[in-house]
């Protein structure tokens, strides 16, 4: 079983509020020194076999057409989640 | 003139959509996130609500539902299509129209009756108005923020397709105060607010003076424009 992973982040020109309230909520933990927090999203695509170039091109395909719209996101990496870690 | 109108699972003003479709003198045809055609509709609204539960994002899973190949097929052979708030970010992803709608700056829901200045009078659902008239209809979002590049922008001002504009206020942070657009035909239009809540009285907004109209139906106008436009095609 093979393992995709998939990270979108929106583009740097968007406001991201997200990001900006966890950015607001972490001095209250006296966790203070962090200037700006950006979210994105990770995606976890499983395949029945080994991640092979075919699997990768299928999955920024799909990073492309459905996990992130380009008008406000950037597909930051396509990569093999195992490959990632070792 | 049968007007569709469209559920996907987790949308929540059909029904108004629907009546208001009524009320402006069309007859309303439920139209379903899986239909494969469109049941012989002249025009479709994609209402408000939050399709799919907003997961991904607003909008993007209901854009490659089944109905929505048939919609942008004979959207782009000119039936008039109206998204609405949730609509609107559908069109928006399925590439209808231009842009994205992105979560309100304000960090909060909004939910206000909201004044905006008609900019473009021509389209298919606001010809019942007249350019620069000023309206009220519902607003209530919170991801509202409508967002596109410096280009695309410039390019929709210059060729007059930012169709509404929030007045008193930009609620949610979207560029250029940009409430609704239209796509080049004019036929396809998406607004965030919220104008089948504004078609009955007693119903509609009560602040601004209940609107153009005094009593909260400024929404009307999109259901009548559109049987004018079908009647002139």
């Amino acid at each position: 079983m093979g393992r995709v992973l998939v990270q979108v982040m929106p583009k740097p020109e968007i406001l991201d509020p997200q990001g900006k309230a966890v950015s607001a909520a972490l001095p209250r933990l006296g966790l203070e020194g962090f200037t700006d927090v950006r979210q994105g999203k990770r995606f976890e695509l499983v395949v029945e076999g080994p991640v092979t170039p075919a699997v990768l091109a299928q999955a920024r395909r799909a990073a492309e057409q459905l996990l992130a719209n380009p008008v406000i996101e950037d597909v930051v990496s396509v990569a093999d989640a195992d490959a990632a870690v070792s | 003139m049968k007007i569709g109108v469209v559920t996907f699972p987790g949308t929540l003003d059909d029904r108004d959509a629907a009546r208001a479709v009524v009320r402006g003198g069309g007859e309303a045809v439920a139209l379903w996130h899986a239909d494969a055609d469109l049941r012989g509709v002249d025009a479709v609204v994609l209402p408000g609500g939050f399709s799919y539960g907003d997961y991904l994002r607003a909008g993007a899973i209901a854009s490659i539902a089944p109905v929505m190949g048939p919609v942008v097929e004979a959207a782009r052979g000119g039936m008039p299509v109206l998204g609405i708030c949730n609509g609107f970010q559908v069109l928006c992803e399925a590439g209808l129209l231009p842009g994205a709608l992105v979560r309100n700056d304000v960090r909060t829901f909004v939910c206000r009756d909201q004044r905006l200045r008609v900019e473009d009078a021509s389209t298919a659902w606001t010809s019942a108005f007249e350019t620069g008239q000023e309206i009220v209809v519902p607003l209530k979002n919170g991801e509202g923020g409508y967002n596109a590049d410096e280009r695309t922008l410039d390019e929709l001002e210059g060729e007059g397709r930012v169709v509404f504009r929030y007045l008193g206020g930009n609620p949610n942070g979207s560029q250029r105060d940009i409430a609704g657009v239209r796509d080049a035909s004019g036929r396809v239009v998406g607004l965030m607010p919220h104008p089948e809540h504004a078609t009955e009285p007693g119903y509609g907004p009560t602040e601004h003076g209940g609107g153009a109209s005094g009593d909260g139906t400024d929404g009307l106008g999109f259901f009548t424009s559109v049987l004018t436009a079908l009647a002139s095609a």
